[in-house]
């Protein structure tokens, strides 16, 4: 329901701001009127139908489970097709990556609390949490470039996905996509391990002083298996509402990370869209964002459940 | 030895019973500055307004005006920053650049923690229908990447003014405070003063404005400050794209992406604005964490056990 709504707002909002017709417009020698409209008509983009006739027309499509045509006439299926992977590939590392280690992050800061573990690593998060996205890819570019040249060879590399008509086994093409893949993912990584490891500190220090705790420690078990069996079950749980959350955030810094680093995923392909007033494209790239977050929503519901009995049993 | 013994129990009753007369904004103001990295976040902040609004009068040269005999200088003492392709004063640019962000980020703060306060509190104090209305709304607006919305929106803006960016960016960044606001107001609408001024026939308005949101004041507070972060954030993001902050019109993110271009060599024409940026949005971030200290003990108590 939700992901209707959002995906029809995201068309009504792109329809009424964008206009297509003005790439038309302005040319030499100047297109005709009733061409441009011919045109615009066939893509459905025409600005002289009423928004609501272009609706209509759009969700007829989707519901057929085509998005329509692309300004330069490519199908956005197809292109979506080929850019999902790239972007998908980005996200689901990043977010892994990101609460995975933001979570251990957090919970050895909340044992060792202020120690010089927690502290450093207090202070980093601070540092990268007020960092955009974009000035820490950037940041990182340069510090992989200066790296390369000072090794002399190209370990990081700073474009692209992959090398082009790179000969070579499996093998070969596997460790050129992990060099190309480093950057990116740390860049959009590091934010949330930062963004994380402060809740997840806090969430943890919580638990330590909880009376659960202590009488999982008086049982018995070692410090070790009260902190993991008892401890982080129940502070992890706060963690799931933030991973719903910071998804949008997720898909707002793969945008700027494809940008920086020209990867032809579907962040890189928003950012032309709007350049280009393409309303179907950015309405396609609109749905897949509400599809995403919706996605890791339920996953972070389906994550509840299962840390927490309560939940399952209603 | 006696009378050492005997002042030790005074000095600390006298202690407990200063900070009994202390009023509540006396105790508030007391903690915050107690907390060194808030000072540090508070004076940090102060030197980029300076910084910001004085600054400019520290150089010669203004943010618009072009130096053709210096074009792409390292930084000198006639120009503090360097100066760019085409010969204009970085140092000018960047406090331009970080005036722009300041007002920005002061001003969606304002208006979006505002917002937030007021669909918050009516959401919560209302319940039912219109409480399910707005936070469907909210939830709507949270599927939704705000960025994404913006950057579409962004023709709509292009050649007028700056404002309408900012009410745009205010718009699209309340929906989270929103539902903090709403879950505390449920609990204080159960309270006895509210209910007292339910009885006697104080309508909803009133309620709202002046008993409801005053007591979730600090939490406002708190917030507006760290949306001031965030909202400079997003901002420079946006113009660092291009849909933000227009030409000829600079900001600390359009600055940045027309440094990239060639800054490996010309490192000076970004490494400045980056740094403030980054300064100060941490500057910001202590001062909120700060607050939230000083408005609520209780968190660090916990914390510190």
């Amino acid at each position: 329901m939700l992901v209707v709504l959002a995906s029809s707002l995201g068309y009504f909002l792109a329809a009424t701001a964008l206009d297509p017709r003005a790439n038309f417009e302005g040319r030499n020698p100047p297109i005709p009127e009733s061409t441009i409209d011919h045109k615009l008509d066939a893509l459905n983009m025409n600005t002289k139908t009423p928004i609501l006739e272009r609706y209509v027309t759009w969700v007829g499509d989707v519901v057929h489970g085509d998005l329509g045509t692309t300004l330069s006439e490519n199908s956005v299926n197809n292109e979506i097709s080929r850019r999902i992977w790239v972007s998908l590939r980005l996200l689901l590392i990043g977010s892994i990556l990101g609460s995975v280690l933001g979570v251990l992050v957090g919970v050895f800061s909340a044992v060792r609390q202020y120690k010089f573990f927690d502290r450093s690593f207090g202070i980093i998060s601070f540092i990268l949490l007020s960092t955009p996205v974009f000035l820490l890819a950037i940041l990182l570019k340069f510090g992989a470039i200066n790296f390369n040249n000072r090794i002399g060879t190209t370990f990081f590399y700073t474009v692209g996905e992959y090398t082009p008509e790179l000969g070579g086994g499996t093998w070969t093409l596997l460790v050129n996509r992990l060099q190309h893949l480093i950057l990116p993912t740390l860049s959009i990584t590091l934010g949330g391990v930062a963004f994380y490891s402060r809740y997840q500190r806090n969430a943890m220090l919580d638990v330590l002083s909880s009376d659960h705790l202590r009488t999982a420690r008086a049982k018995g078990l070692t410090k070790r298996q009260a902190l993991f069996k008892h401890g982080l079950r129940v502070a992890i749980l706060p963690m799931t509402t933030f991973f719903a959350y910071s998804f949008g955030l997720l898909i707002t810094g793969a945008v700027f990370t494809e940008t920086i680093f020209g990867w032809n995923g579907m962040g890189q392909w928003f950012i032309i869209s709007v350049q280009a007033n393409d309303v179907n494209a950015v309405s396609a790239i609109v749905l897949f964002s509400a599809v995403l977050v919706l996605l890791s929503g339920f996953i972070a519901d389906v994550a509840t459940a299962a840390l927490d009995p309560r939940v399952r049993l209603r | 030895m006696s009378l050492l013994n005997l002042e030790v129990p005074e000095v600390k009753e006298s202690e407990s019973v200063l900070l009994e007369r202390l009023s509540r904004g006396q105790l508030v103001r007391r903690r915050f500055f107690r907390h060194k990295l808030a000072v540090f976040g508070l004076i940090i902040l102060v030197l980029m307004f300076v910084l910001a609004f004085i600054g400019p009068y520290f150089s010669k040269h203004k943010w618009d005006q072009l130096d053709f005999f210096n074009l792409l200088q390292p930084p000198s003492r006639e120009h503090y920053f360097g100066t760019t392709q085409i010969g204009g004063d970085v140092y000018a640019l960047t406090l331009r650049g970080l005036q722009k962000s300041l007002i920005i980020g002061l001003l969606v703060a304002v208006f979006s923690t505002g917002l937030a306060a007021m669909v918050g509190a009516f959401a919560g104090y209302l319940s039912g229908r219109a409480d399910r209305v707005l936070m469907w709304l909210v939830d709507l607006l949270l599927v939704l990447p705000a960025f994404l919305i913006i950057a579409i929106l962004s023709p709509l803006y292009r050649g007028k003014t700056w404002l309408v960016f900012v009410v745009l960016l205010a718009a699209f960044g309340w929906m989270i405070t929103a539902r903090i606001i709403r879950g505390m107001t449920f609990s204080l609408r159960e309270r006895d003063f509210i209910r007292a001024a339910r009885y006697m026939g104080v309508p909803t308005r009133t309620i709202v404005f002046r008993h409801l949101i005053p007591n979730v004041a600090s939490i406002l507070i708190i917030d507006a400050t760290l949306n001031v972060g965030g909202a400079i954030l997003t901002e420079t993001s946006l113009s660092f794209l291009g849909f933000g902050v227009q030409p000829p019109d600079v900001s600390l993110g359009t600055l940045i992406a027309e440094g990239t271009s060639a800054a490996l060599t010309y490192p000076w024409l970004f490494v400045f604005a980056g740094a403030i940026l980054i300064l100060t949005v941490l500057s910001v971030s202590f001062i909120g964490d700060g607050l939230r200290d000083a408005f609520d003990p209780g968190s660090i108590k916990s914390a510190k056990k």
